[in-house]
């Protein structure tokens, strides 16, 4: 599920930004829902999260890295991050908020006061 | 193996040739890249064996290994013997223990890679450094393992 962004720049030039997908995992709460997304190399200011419409992507940029040396063995990719993801219209997207550690991405997603069960009082 | 472009004059302005043609370049793409490629967008190594990159410049050793979300205290770093044993544990989040799961992706449980170093390093002298979920740990060499340039006497 790695994505291939296409750009057409100015000059009619196609780039093709290559991404990989986060492992993430979902949970829902009474409140709201969380998720996690595993990016390693990407620190606070490599994270973009966007809402459009219903659907929230999320893109993570791995901070450059000096190389040292020479490579011996090399499993790691440079590859940035990427992954997309429908929200359920329950969500109160105002209230979204976002919170990087050590390459752990967690946003919350509370759910509009609305929806949550609530008792309504007879006069 | 490359595939050869045939284009015709009538063709090649049509507008849905450009994606056509792009179509042509994966396949040949997919002919062409190293196996490398194709383990890097598997799940391989993630999670139990998580990847890892080793450096080397004339002064150092340098180790890379991607363990995002991972408390300092549950990270291990051993050397014994010439090889360097990085293994911890991730541990899940209480706070959503009692949580409904729609999506579980993430490793939880304990990891371990292993690397030979392929020359002495001074082992009081290794420093690892926790960031963004990179565990990088740098290995000095000893002296007598650094490059050494030997003069030549023409007699």
């Amino acid at each position: 599920m790695n994505t291939t962004v296409e750009n057409q720049t100015a000059n009619n030039h196609l780039t093709r930004d290559e991404y990989v997908a986060p492992n993430v995992d979902i949970f829902e709460t009474t409140d709201g829902y969380v998720l996690q997304a595993e990016m390693p190399g990407v620190g606070k200011d490599g994270v973009e999260i966007t809402l459009e419409e219903n659907e929230i992507t999320i893109t993570g940029r791995r901070t450059p890295e000096t190389v040292d040396g020479e490579a011996l063995f090399r499993e790691r990719h440079n590859a940035d991050y990427r992954r997309v993801f429908e929200l359920d219209p329950a969500i109160d997207t105002a209230k979204i908020a976002a919170k990087v550690e050590q390459g752990l991405l967690t946003v919350t997603l509370p759910k509009s006061e609305r929806v949550k069960p609530r008792k309504i009082s007879v006069d | 193996m490359n595939l050869i472009r045939w284009q015709t004059p009538g063709l090649s302005n049509w507008a849905g040739f450009g994606r056509l043609s792009s179509l042509r370049d994966e396949i040949e793409q997919l002919f062409e890249a190293p196996l490398a490629e194709f383990t890097r967008t598997s799940q391989l190594l993630s999670g139990r064996t998580p990847a890892l990159d080793l450096h080397e410049d004339k002064d150092n050793f340098v180790v890379k290994i991607e363990v995002p979300g991972i408390k300092k205290e549950d990270i291990d770093v051993t050397l014994q013997d010439g090889a360097l044993s990085i293994s911890g544990e991730r541990k899940s989040d209480e706070k959503f223990e009692d949580a409904k799961v729609y999506r579980s992706e993430r490793f939880f449980g304990s990891f371990q890679r292993t690397v030979s170093l392929p020359a002495p390093v001074a082992a009081d002298k290794i420093k690892a450094q926790y960031k963004d979920g990179v565990l990088t740990v740098t290995l000095p060499k000893t002296e007598e393992a650094k490059p050494k340039q030997i003069n030549v006497q023409v007699n």
